[in-house]
């Protein structure tokens, strides 16, 4: 027992539930801390010149576009912990990770869409960006629709996470969309759609493209709106591991009042 | 704070933020406490859980 690695410890729902009752208000509250940090410095950052006072929207479309891409990834990850290590938590996390990774997604197209209109005069366009995050926004749909239409618990969780980790091919899709790929010693090169959609300004192989004064409030407000994402998503955690215990109580109460039943007659 | 011909953008992109992550969380702490209310329901009419050995391995 005393062997156990950080995952098995967690793999006791008990243990879970005490450990997160503790760290989920220290989790929120820095949450709240840094994205009212982040925030207050993306409102007090000069304008872009460019983009003019529009450039406060990236402040929370960006950690809003990258969450929404980072939630499908957990999704995927915990489906992969359930299907191959049969994790007793990998569901539960994957349940409670979707309807937030579909919330941020959907913040991401909203937030990207009321950024487009005066920047390139139009809310929307087909092309490869944008409609490959409604895929995904999709997906999440998908993902959730799926569930709830089987009722069988295991058999829902075993065909959500085959879809799950089927989708993930949206994630690198999403990336090249905008910027290519090149892998020269692979041979793989696969070039850029035509879009409106910028290529990354942060994360680039020749180092961040925008200013300090707009990167730096950028990253907190990532980083706070990162930790809200794992606050609501041990919260929903929470939910389902609790929900899970109502049903396991009312099965058992529903037997022991059929065994009662049976056991009437014969008295 | 000026924030120019574009407002009506930035003001209903944050609104938007503001409106969907608080309904979100509401809904959160929502279901927490009805699932909490209906555990302490059972737990009070005395139900028990059936043995571990009987329970399924995705159902904690």
């Amino acid at each position: 027992m005393t062997n156990q690695s950080i995952t098995q410890k967690l793999a006791n729902p008990t243990r879970f539930m005490s450990l997160s009752g503790a760290v989920l208000p220290w989790l929120a509250a820095l949450a709240v801390a840094v994205i009212a940090f982040g925030l207050y410095r993306g409102w007090t950052a000069p304008p872009d010149y460019q983009q003019g006072e529009t450039i406060r929207i990236m402040y929370i479309h960006v950690p809003a576009a990258w969450l929404a891409m980072m939630g499908y990834a957990l999704v995927a990850f915990s489906s992969f912990g359930l299907l191959v290590f049969r994790h007793p938590l990998a569901d539960v996390s994957a349940k409670a990770a979707a309807p937030i990774g579909a919330a941020f997604t959907l913040l991401a197209l909203i937030t990207g869409s009321l950024w487009g209109k005066p920047m390139w005069g139009t809310y929307w366009v087909w092309d490869a960006r944008l409609t490959s995050v409604l895929i995904l926004f999709f997906l999440y749909l998908g993902l959730i629709a799926l569930r709830s239409s089987i009722e069988e618990e295991t058999l829902a969780a075993k065909l959500t996470a085959v879809l799950a980790l089927v989708g993930v091919i949206i994630l690198p899709f999403i990336k090249i969309s905008v910027e290519g790929l090149s892998i020269p010693w692979l041979g793989l090169e696969i070039p850029a759609w035509n879009t409106l959609h910028q290529p990354s300004s942060v994360f680039r192989a020749d180092g961040p493209k925008i200013h300090s004064s707009q990167l730096y409030p950028l990253l907190y407000s990532a980083v706070g709106f990162s930790l809200l994402f794992f606050a609501l998503h041990m919260k929903g955690m929470r939910n389902e591991i609790l929900r899970r215990r109502v049903k396991s109580l009312r099965i058992a109460e529903v037997d022991r009042a059929r065994a009662a039943e049976a056991a009437a007659p014969a008295e | 704070m000026d924030l120019g011909p574009h407002a009506t953008f930035i003001l209903a992109s944050y609104g938007v933020f503001v409106l969907v992550l608080a309904a979100l969380t509401a809904w959160l702490v929502y279901d927490g406490a009805q699932q909490k209310r209906l555990l302490d329901d059972l737990e009070a009419r005395g139900t028990r859980r059936r043995s571990r050995s009987a329970g399924k391995d995705i159902q904690p």
